[in-house]
């Protein structure tokens, strides 16, 4: 294996913090094998770093099997780099030649703010979530779980609509920095079912009124977010929520009062 | 050496839950928004008592290390949720769900919390279908369920190959509600490193914010540890990179015992190493075991030309291949409990037998499967598995079989708590893996989401108000001076690790700490080899202290010290997990002493000696640590030796 070892340049983004202006620094990794996953080859030039005494390159990243959602990476001017339908941590470095110039950004948007090289700020997905990402449930008031029936091609839809991992690719790759698909995948998850028919249309609002207040852009249906979407999350999904934001804004308003009430 | 109480309800075992809920202190409902609560980690465990407690009233203050709680490594969890919901007609009940789970452990757990998990996890699949969480379904519209390994009946409940991810996500779900209705306050990127006593009761924490290093205490009534296991001790593991041991271990310094710390699950179905560049190793759900045939060709000459590439698993005749699973179990086949599966994998591999290009890793096969199902039949089951298959190995599971080995994968030892899940530090309590309390010596496949999710869900909700009752709703004392005291001792701790400036990165101590314990304390040790193993690992503690090197400075994202502070337990785990093993001169579950098999080579326990929970006790600072036993007694199910035939 050792003759299918690759030398690749590295153009970097550095930058120290949220407050300082970041740069393209250039690193040599060499000796990288195509069984390596991406972020296998970055350890590779970050254990050389530290052996300098210099700052390891600095990147989100956890369960490194595609499911966190925690890596991000831009690469090459793609998020999750060349490959379709995966993230950056599934990404393997048979997917490069030797002697390859790879240029490696963190995600770029307004709503998410770097905060060390490759690391952005990804909380504004959370806030959009607690808006009204959920069922309002308490625990252990249920009932039994076979007593609602949901037709097989609803839940499967709904599941689909589920996997999403909230990386951010999608807005990383709009040129609006949109965060529709990832809004709307929730949305459209909990709509589809019967348990979330009660909130249905307060949930909706709450959580476009806070995707607009986190500062991410408009939809323009360019559709590079459905197709940089690691989990493959399909566009209809932003129909039916649009669909749903505009029958709740028009014919159902009261929806905002309910949830207002439901706070407390 | 003291004998532990663990606080099991007398009476018959259906009724102790029941009468114990009934026998627990209230707090009433306008006293709950005076107490605090610090729930530290958000997966399963953690999301669901931080979303339940504050669903009671308590004021709740959760933390993660991840930028957003739905990062936890719950996530990762694939298979399936175990429910004794009894929908597939089957001959399941609760009694049988404790009954597996006990045999499934080689009986080294207790009998009142094994029944409990079994009974409240009917209320599980309710609790989260009622959340939306999108399980797999029949075509009538409800619920589908699946066999696993270790269990006769179709018990479990699944969504895809990504049952954590959705339970995750209800969870983390009821916790946003929260957080939006303000009874949660999240801290994201920060990290707990310590735990503050005050006259021996656990009133607070002390963590480092990962963004700017600032370090902070925390106060609240008690404190709950829910940050999952240790199996990153071995360096390669299925956990992700950052789960760690450091906020138990800081815990267990702290006074509070840690149980059974051997006990650790090697996983038999994952992909294998690829070389020293490998920083994690990916799980191969059990459940590809229902359809998947295991199986490694019957002659060393065979294995070598597979090794060599010279042929090919399809080329190999029927008549050449040893099913040794079905063969040597045949009432189980290839559905037999994860400790028996993955050494039966090593012995075809210690003897020879071993297919790829390293020889360490046997076949899985699915060509029956499709044969008889169809492809996409085997894809609508499986196919997030066998394209998470390809995209590492760049090899087709539909036309060849997928290799595997197994891999570190699950820690059953963890925190010593009792009934309630209090540690022995009042105050302190551990759910989920974190702790030691319902998986024995091994853990059956789809039981880690039961228990996560049955304690946060349904148990500490209840056992938590009975102490909080007792201690009364009077404000803790956040000026006190053990806060400070705490927080100094962090911060020196840090600067420590910051002066290390030798010639060796922190990944290389923790890489060859795995291989010590990989080698030595993995799927068979022996007194010679665990003996080796203890001196090697404090050699390798007394040098890291010397020659680490740890870059950057506090006031920053710096990476390289988290993992410094994290490696540095590790070290000192490992050494306590070599002791236990020594200790324990039995073979129990995924615990194999050599010394200790029967005459077929399976694990021989010693019921006599070692039927107890071995609860480890911090002496100080090298010094010995103290073991403390809980007997186990077993009233209701009858110890035998194990027998998948």
């Amino acid at each position: 294996m050792e003759n299918n070892n690759m030398n690749l340049t590295l153009k970097v983004w550095r930058q120290k913090n949220a407050d300082t202006k970041g740069a393209f620094v250039t690193y040599k990794a060499e000796g990288i094998s195509p069984d390596m996953s991406f972020l296998e080859m970055l350890d590779v030039v970050n254990e050389g770093l530290i052996h300098k005494g210099e700052e390891p390159i600095h990147f989100d990243h956890d369960c490194r099997e595609g499911i966190c959602g925690m890596c991000s990476l831009y690469i090459n001017g793609r998020p999750h780099g060349p490959k379709g339908a995966i993230t950056t941590c599934q990404l393997h470095m048979r997917s490069f030649h030797d002697g390859e110039i790879i240029v490696i950004e963190p995600w770029r948007a307004a709503a998410f703010p770097v905060i060390k090289d490759l690391a952005v700020d990804r909380s504004s997905f959370d806030r959009i979530q607690q808006a009204g990402g959920f069922v309002s449930v308490n625990t252990g008031v249920t009932i039994d779980a076979n007593s609602i029936p949901i037709p097989k091609v609803i839940a499967d839809e709904a599941f689909n609509s589920a996997t999403c991992i909230g990386c951010g690719a999608c807005v990383a790759a709009c040129k609006n920095a949109s965060a529709m698909l990832f809004v709307s995948a929730k949305v459209t998850q909990l709509a589809m079912l019967p348990q979330g028919q009660p909130e249905r249309w307060s949930r909706v609002q709450a959580m476009v009124a806070q995707m607009d207040a986190e500062g991410f852009g408009n939809c323009t249906n360019t559709g590079a977010c459905e197709a940089e979407c690691p989990k493959e999350i399909k566009m209809t999904n932003i129909s039916k929520m649009n669909n749903d934001y505009f029958s709740a804004k028009l014919f159902r308003e009261e929806g905002v009062h309910e949830h207002a009430s439901s706070g407390e | 050496m003291s004998l532990l109480n663990a606080k099991i309800p007398e009476g018959p075992l259906a009724e102790k839950w029941s009468k114990h809920k009934f026998n627990l202190k209230l707090v009433n409902p306008a006293n709950k928004r005076k107490y605090d609560v610090i729930v530290v980690g958000t997966g399963l465990a953690g999301a669901s008592a931080a979303a339940s407690l504050a669903e009671l009233g308590y004021n709740v203050k959760a933390f993660c290390f991840q930028d957003s709680p739905r990062r936890a490594h719950s996530i990762a969890a694939q298979g399936g949720i175990n429910a004794a919901k009894n929908y597939q007609n089957d001959g399941d009940s609760v009694y049988r769900l404790f009954y597996d789970t006990i045999k499934g452990g080689d009986y080294r757990a207790r009998e009142g919390n094994v029944y409990r998990l079994a009974e409240v996890s009917v209320n599980i699949i309710d609790q989260c279908v009622a959340q939306g969480v999108p399980f797999a379904r029949e075509y009538g519209g409800l619920l589908d369920n699946r066999s696993f390994g270790g269990s006769q009946v179709s018990r479990t409940f699944y969504a895809r190959g990504q049952t954590g991810q959705q339970l995750l996500l209800g969870a983390y779900s009821a916790l946003n509600r929260q957080i939006h209705l303000g009874k949660v306050k999240m801290y994201t990127r920060t990290e707990m490193l310590d735990v503050v006593l005050v006259d021996g009761q656990a009133k607070g924490i002390v963590t480092r914010n990962l963004i700017n290093g600032s370090i902070d205490t925390h106060s609240a009534h008690a404190v709950l540890l829910c940050t999952g296991g240790y199996g990153n001790v071995f360096y390669l593991s299925t956990n992700a990179i950052g789960s760690n041991v450091t906020a138990a271990w800081r815990a267990h310094k702290r006074g509070a015992y840690f149980a059974n710390p051997c006990f650790t699950q090697i996983h038999p179905t994952c992909i294998p190493v690829t070389g020293d560049h490998q920083s994690k190793l990916t799980l191969m759900s059990e459940s590809l075991r229902n359809d998947g045939r295991v199986w490694a060709p019957k002659t060393v000459e065979i294995a070598k030309q597979l090794q060599k590439g010279a042929i090919k698993a399809n080329e190999v005749k029927e008549e050449d291949r040893d099913y040794f699973l079905e063969r040597k179990y045949p009432s189980f086949g290839n559905l037999v409990p994860r400790d028996v599966a993955s050494r039966n994998a090593k012995e075809m591999v210690d003897d020879n037998r071993g297919v790829g290009g390293s020889g360490i890793a046997v076949f899985l096969d699915f060509a029956d499967a499709i044969h008889r199902l169809g492809k996409d039949a085997v894809s609508a089951k499986y196919g997030n598995l066998f394209d998470m298959y390809y995209q590492i190995t760049n090899e087709d599971p539909y036309t060849q079989p997928m290799r595997i080995y197994p891999a570190v994968h699950y820690t059953m030892g963890g925190l010593w708590v009792d009934y309630n899940l209090s540690t022995n530090v009042p105050g302190l309590y551990a759910l989920g893996e974190c702790n030691f309390s319902d998986h024995g010596a091994n853990r059956l496949g789809a039981s880690a989401l039961m228990q996560g999710l049955a304690d946060g869900y349904f148990v500490i909700p209840y056992t938590l108000g009975d102490y909080l009752a007792t201690i009364g709703p009077k404000p803790v004392d956040a000026k006190h001076p053990a806060f400070e005291k705490t927080k100094q001792e962090v911060i020196e701790r840090i600067n420590k690790l910051l002066s290390l400036k030798g010639t060796k990165t922190v990944n290389e101590y923790h890489r060859d700490l795995g291989h010590i314990m990989w080698e030595y304390c993995g799927m068979a040790r022996t007194a010679e080899g665990l003996t080796k193993a203890k001196g090697l690992i404090s050699a390798l503690r007394a040098d890291f202290w010397k020659n680490a090197i740890v870059v950057g400075e506090n006031e920053e994202v710096n990476p390289a010290l988290e993992k410094a502070g994290r490696v540095a337990d590790f070290l000192e785990l490992g050494e306590l997990m070599v002791d236990d093993a020594l200790m324990r001169r039995e073979s129990c579950g995924g615990h194999f002493r050599l010394e200790s098999q029967t005459p077929e080579g399976e694990a021989l326990r010693d019921d006599d000696h070692f039927a107890f929970v071995a609860a480890w006790e911090y002496k100080g600072d090298n010094q010995p640590e103290v073991l403390n036993k809980e007997i186990l007694d077993f009233e209701f199910v009858h110890l035998t030796q194990r027998s998948y035939k």
